[in-house]
């Protein structure tokens, strides 16, 4: 099943690649069937998880290197399974908000594809190889779309990005090298290393090996003060790019931590909760006050996602069982609130060729629909209840006072401050695109076609479900996080 | 197999003076032929350290270091003739065969 | 009954995605679907009431979700406060949305109008009934949404956007404040539910300081929604929504909420004296300030928004200082006269088409239903027999008597005379003496049934639920009126009301003293009060300064975070151009180096060698 999710994507590809390039209506009906399948293999395995407990459903495992040790690993639990749908999801999502793409489109879809991949196989991969493997591939078609299909700054926006992951990903596999070579078993194998690190990792090394991984996924995040190329990124790279990029690419960051991090090094992550909270509030306060400070609308969500995925590490550094729990559960929510914003702010841009705010007031009468629809993704981002990101956050926050130091006190109370921003700059970007009337130029503009809606209604009624029943979600999660929590000595 | 003969620090006074030769001219010259003759004296400097220190340590084979200089002549030799290949090559295109004038390695 | 008092708000839910959904097709019948569902809610609250008066309560609670070993429930709970609160809400919440059908006749997003309505109508009821504080705060956020949509339902116009967005940011304000209540309680209790956390406290298991610090914080948020002082100044802004919203939400029921936080919550304030002290000042001073700044408004809208304010005050006057039924009476007494009360105003509006009490003038004669209804809200809120307003008041007053705060006793006898003051010139300066422009009564008219059905309705709580206040009191399970000290309170308020009136009635209706005079006599106060004690400055102040922050965030990101990336990124760029110079493409300068640094390594090789 879980190879499926990987293989189908990428085999699709080939045949995209072999088509003629002038037959793009086949291309696009091909590469939309191949983003379909995840969502209908999500769909079947979404029974099997059942109110997933601690451990793995559907392992596949097979030796691939004997004499190392690496091994072809897949697995699924209830933290990664929430992950591989929202991936499913999104992924079909930009596929679909893709059809606008007029260059190249057969190269352009096949390196979609690609990075669905490469993404499904981050999510599943229980071999640190193999993840690694993933973990790097995507940079590779993500490069190529940033740099080719990107605006006008695509090229630098795209070094950026790829020397900032790079050279994350290379501390991360020092550290995956240290963790290899100390646990001496001859397995690359993600669990069974967690299981024996804690006793076989030196003291003296835990903290540094530790940190090695951490830089490697803190860029991903990002995590404060190297957020510098997400807003670049994103800027530059095309609607479907920067959805799949906020919503899923983040996520890798925050996932390496809880998959690996943290189960691996549970000491050195007891030692590191204090650093991480205080970079999980920066994150969130910082991002919110640069995003209130920015003019071009997609620089804003960018700067937004950055609030956001610091809720995630502070819930990490918490760990409590609601902390945890909040921080996984707005790992989906903000990928399906974020992927929402992106679509819009391109959907304005395809209408208007503008993204400064200061020039689309008045949306909401010229595109009721999709300023309906806008006004939904500005609330859930302000997290208001009966939407995910408020469950996520709500939960997350009341985890980090359960905690009940005065440190972690303190840090919920210098949160708040975040939230305030957080609703400011979002009441903000609705009172600047939306309200008023619309300028002259803009008043006759056509509201949100079917295929627009498509992309964006699926969205909708998930964070819908999401916020107002969170059990779907969270019904998964608590089984892993609870063993999560367990590990981490119940800190 | 210490025998009476030629000391071996003699061997040594010329292969210094033939490779420091060979260096020099590999270093100045400018024409492409030039060089490769200058590498050569390089080479042989090599070979007759070869030869020298195999007869002065008495090796257990006394075939193995001349075989070395063997090998490393007929190497040699298919270097020039790639080499010349190259100078020829160069002369038809550039119509010069002046080294100073082939910058293509510039970074 | 109130074991299915869920459908309550389950109907206006329904109505709100109906409303949605296939609102569009039925233009504005669309309206029927609201008034039909709030009607059936109306008659199951009152039905529930009558249940939960004969002895009954329910509570119903489903399993929502699981974080660890910590099961949260999801549910309603309905007992007689809540009983009470419901019917309140039902009713008035009726009669305005029969009211909205008049008077937003041929509005371009009528529909919409109603969704929102319905939405609203859904959280306050859920509000109300809510067992648990996640569901509690759902239902008080979606109302703050709703406020924001209703408010900006005109968007077109910038002005009436802002005044949402200000609602929405300074209501949000206050908000975290209570989150950070919610969160502290929680987790010193390990529960979201009332019951549980009140059990706890009344205990006697959580520490004083504890308790203290989390009743300052829920109060954050009441403050915020009950616009006290100093996050009230969104409310008067709020005045730029359709008026049934603001006859609905400014002043009958989300406004209370606030009130209501409070009363629900009461058991926790009354561990903590510091905060229910807090509560009695916060609401004295913003009684007072409310009703000061009440007198130069002349804007009907912004006077009756004020008088709020100012009742608002009033009701945590009364939490403050332990009258916590007497709160709660003046809080449902206050709903129906002051839905009333902007209902009129909103037919006054409907018929000269301006805000502005200057123009209008002599109304009683074309608009004769409205001003009289009008003039029996108005009698309501002055606080003059037999009126419903005069009884709650007079709770009100007999409790903060009863307590030792004696100066806020004064002060809240003082605020009684102004409120009668700024409504008895509220009333002769819309419907009495001569009119002031000609054109503004000439096309006045009366509004159509539909509009002034609601206003009769609403006159007979008005003038009626009063009497029904010593069993309300008792019913809601506070304290009993102090019978044998009512007296001398009662005549003190009678006669402050009168006071209000006749001065206000010296000045605008015999004209006695010209305004004018009195504005220059008094021409400092007059500005304080015009400048609205300056409390709008402050809070642009503030927005500014978190504005001015922000952009320093972004120019420190841009030039400093992303200016130290770039400039490392340069410093590899220069070093690459100097390593460039270095390799000239000449292999022959290439060989030198390599030569070098072979000579370089051996005779490294032999010095450390011999040193090692």
């Amino acid at each position: 099943m879980l190879s499926l999710l990987i293989f189908l994507p990428l085999l699709a590809a080939v045949p995209i690649l072999l088509l003629p390039a002038g037959r793009e209506q086949e291309i696009k009906r091909l590469a939309t069937a191949a983003a379909a399948a995840p969502v209908l293999l999500v769909a079947l395995m979404w029974p099997g998880l059942g109110a997933g407990g601690p451990g793995f459903l559907y392992e596949v495992r097979v030796p691939w290197v004997p004499s190392l040790g690496i091994e072809y690993h897949l697995g699924v639990d209830g933290i990664s399974f929430p992950l591989v749908a929202l991936s499913a999801l999104v992924f079909l999502v930009a596929v679909l908000a893709s059809y606008g793409i007029r260059e190249r489109v057969k190269e352009y879809f096949a390196l979609v594809l690609v990075l669905e991949a490469a993404v499904m196989g981050v999510f599943t991969a229980l071999d640190y190889v193999l993840f690694y493997l993933f973990f790097e591939l995507v940079l590779v078609p993500m490069y190529f779309l940033i740099a080719i299909w990107g605006g006008p700054r695509r090229e630098y926006a795209a070094i950026k990005f790829i020397i900032y992951t790079m050279a994350g990903s290379l501390l991360m596999l020092i550290g995956i090298l240290a963790l290899y070579f100390h646990t001496g078993a001859n397995t690359f194998s993600i669990p069974e290393i967690a299981r024996r690190a804690p006793e076989l990792v030196p003291p003296s090394w835990r903290l540094w090996v530790f940190l090695a991984l951490f830089a490697g996924f803190a860029v991903k995040v990002p995590v404060w003060p190297l957020h510098t190329w997400l807003p670049d990124a994103h800027v530059e790279a095309p609607t479907p790019i920067s959805v799949i990029l906020a919503a899923l690419l983040l996520k890798m960051g925050t996932y390496g931590l809880v998959r690996i991090t943290h189960p691996t090094l549970p000491e050195a992550a007891r030692e590191f909760a204090a650093a991480l909270a205080v970079l999980g509030v920066v994150n969130i306060i910082y991002g919110a006050l640069a995003a209130m400070a920015q003019r071009d609308f997609k620089k804003l969500v960018a700067y937004s996602s950055v609030s956001h995925m610091g809720y995630v590490l502070l819930g990490l550094a918490a760990g409590t069982a609601a902390a945890v729990n909040g921080a996984v559960f707005q790992m989906v929510a903000h990928g399906l609130i974020s992927a929402m914003l992106f679509l819009l702010v391109g959907v304005f841009y395809d209408r208007t060729h503008t993204r400064e705010m200061e020039r689309l007031h008045g949306m909401y009468l010229a595109t009721p629909t999709a300023g309906v629809i806008l006004a939904f993704a500005g609330l859930a981002n302000l997290g208001l209840p009966a939407l995910p990101g408020f469950v996520a956050e709500f939960f997350t926050l009341q985890g980090v006072m359960q905690v009940g130091t005065g440190f972690f006190t303190r840090i919920a109370y210098v949160t708040v401050i975040g939230i305030v921003f957080t609703a400011a700059f979002n009441l903000l970007m609705m009172h600047r695109v939306l309200m008023g009337r619309p300028r002259e130029e803009f008043a006759a503009l056509p509201d949100a076609t079917p295929r627009e809606l498509a992309t964006l209604v699926p969205l909708m009624a998930a964070s819908l479900l999401l916020g107002v029943w969170p059990a779907v979600i969270m019904r998964m999660t608590n089984g892993p996080v609870s063993e999560f929590i367990r590990i981490l000595g119940g800190a | 197999m210490p025998e009476a003969g030629v000391p071996v620090g003699y061997f040594f006074a010329v292969s210094t003076l033939l490779f420091s030769l060979g260096v020099f001219g590999a270093l100045r010259r400018t024409n492409p032929v030039a060089i490769l003759m200058s590498i050569e004296l390089m080479l042989n400097a090599v070979n007759i350290n070869f030869v020298a220190f195999s007869r002065h340590l008495g090796a257990a084979d006394p075939v193995r270091g001349p075989m070395f200089a063997i090998f490393v002549i007929t190497v040699a030799a298919a270097e020039v003739s790639l080499g010349l290949a190259i100078v020829l090559a160069l002369l038809r295109r550039r119509r010069s065969a002046d080294v100073n004038e082939f910058d293509a390695l510039k970074g | 009954m109130p074991q299915h008092a869920w459908i309550i708000p389950a109907l206006p839910l329904a109505s709100y995605a109906l409303t949605v959904f296939v609102g569009r097709r039925l233009g504005e019948r669309a309206a029927y679907i609201g008034i039909a569902a709030l009607g059936l809610a109306t008659v199951l609250a009152f039905w529930t009431l009558a249940a939960v008066g004969g002895g009954a309560s329910a509570a119903m609670s489903v399993p929502w979700l699981r974080l660890g070993d910590w099961e949260i429930r999801m549910g309603f709970q309905v007992g007689r406060l809540e009983a009470a609160v419901l019917a309140m809400v039902t009713l008035v919440s009726w009669m305005i949305f029969i009211f909205s059908k008049g008077y937003m006749h041929g509005d371009a997003r009528f529909n919409r109008f109603y969704a929102h309505l319905s939405l609203f109508v859904t959280g306050m009821l859920t509000l109300v009934m809510a067992d648990n504080f996640l569901l509690f705060f759902v239902a008080w956020e979606i109302m703050g949404l709703c406020s924001y949509l209703l408010i900006g339902h005109w968007f077109e116009e910038v002005e009436n956007a802002r005044a949402a967005f200000k609602a929405f940011l300074v209501t949000r304000l206050g908000d975290v404040g209570l989150l950070l209540g919610i969160w502290t309680l929680a987790a010193a209790t390990g529960s979201l539910r009332f019951a549980d956390i009140l059990e706890k406290v009344e205990a006697g298991e959580l520490s004083g300081s504890l308790v203290t610090v989390a009743a300052l914080l829920l109060f954050m948020g009441a403050v915020g929604k009950s616009a006290q002082v100093p996050l009230h100044i969104w409310l008067p802004d709020a005045m730029a929504g359709p008026t049934p919203v603001s006859a609905l939400i400014h002043a009958a029921t989300m406004v209370a909420a606030g009130v209501f936080l409070v009363g629900r919550t009461y058991p926790l304030f009354e561990a903590a004296p510091a905060a229910l002290a807090t509560v009695a000042y916060i609401g004295a001073v913003t009684a007072l300030v409310a009703a000061l700044i009440a007198t130069v408004q002349t804007d009907i809208k912004k006077t009756l928004a004020y008088s709020t304010m100012s009742q608002l005050g009033y009701m945590m006057l009364a939490m403050g200082v332990g009258g916590f039924a007497a709160g709660l009476f003046h809080l449902e007494a206050h709903a129906f006269f002051k839905a009333l009360l902007f209902l009129a105003a909103g037919s006054v509006i409907h018929a000269v088409h301006t805000q502005d009490m200057h123009r209008m003038g002599g109304l009683i004669g074309p608009l004769r239903l409205t001003g009289l209804t009008f003039l029996a809200g108005a009698l309501a809120l002055a606080g003059i027999p037999p009126f419903a307003g005069f009884f709650s008041k007079d709770a009100v007053l007999v409790a903060v008597h009863a307590s030792p705060y004696r100066a806020l006793f004064w002060v809240a006898l003082f605020t009684a005379f102004l409120t009668a003051y700024y409504m008895t010139r509220a009333a002769a300066l819309t419907f009495f003496g001569r009119p002031r422009e000609r054109e503004v009564i000439e096309h006045a008219h009366e509004s159509p049934p539909v509009m002034t059905a609601p206003l009769l309705v609403l006159v007979v709580p008005t003038a009626l639920f009063g009497f029904l206040g010593p069993w309300f009191q008792a019913f809601v399970g506070g304290h009993e009126a102090h019978g044998a000290e009512a007296a001398p309170v009662q005549a003190l308020a009678i006669g402050a009301a009168v006071a209000g009136i006749l001065v206000a009635w010296a000045i605008y209706g015999f004209r006695a003293l010209d305004r004018r005079t009195a504005i220059r006599l008094l021409k400092p106060l007059y500005v304080l009060f015009k400048e609205k004690f300056f409390f709008d400055h402050l809070g642009l102040a503030v927005a500014r300064l978190g504005m001015l922050l922000s952009l320093a965030v972004g120019a420190f990101d841009r030039l400093v975070v992303d200016g130290l990336v770039n400039g490392v990124a340069w410093l590899v760029l220069l070093i690459g151009r100097g390593a460039r110079a270095l390799t000239a493409g000449s292999a022959q300068a290439y060989a030198l180096v390599m030569l070098a640094g072979v000579v370089i390594g051996l005779f490294i090789y032999q010095v450390l060698g011999r040193v090692g």
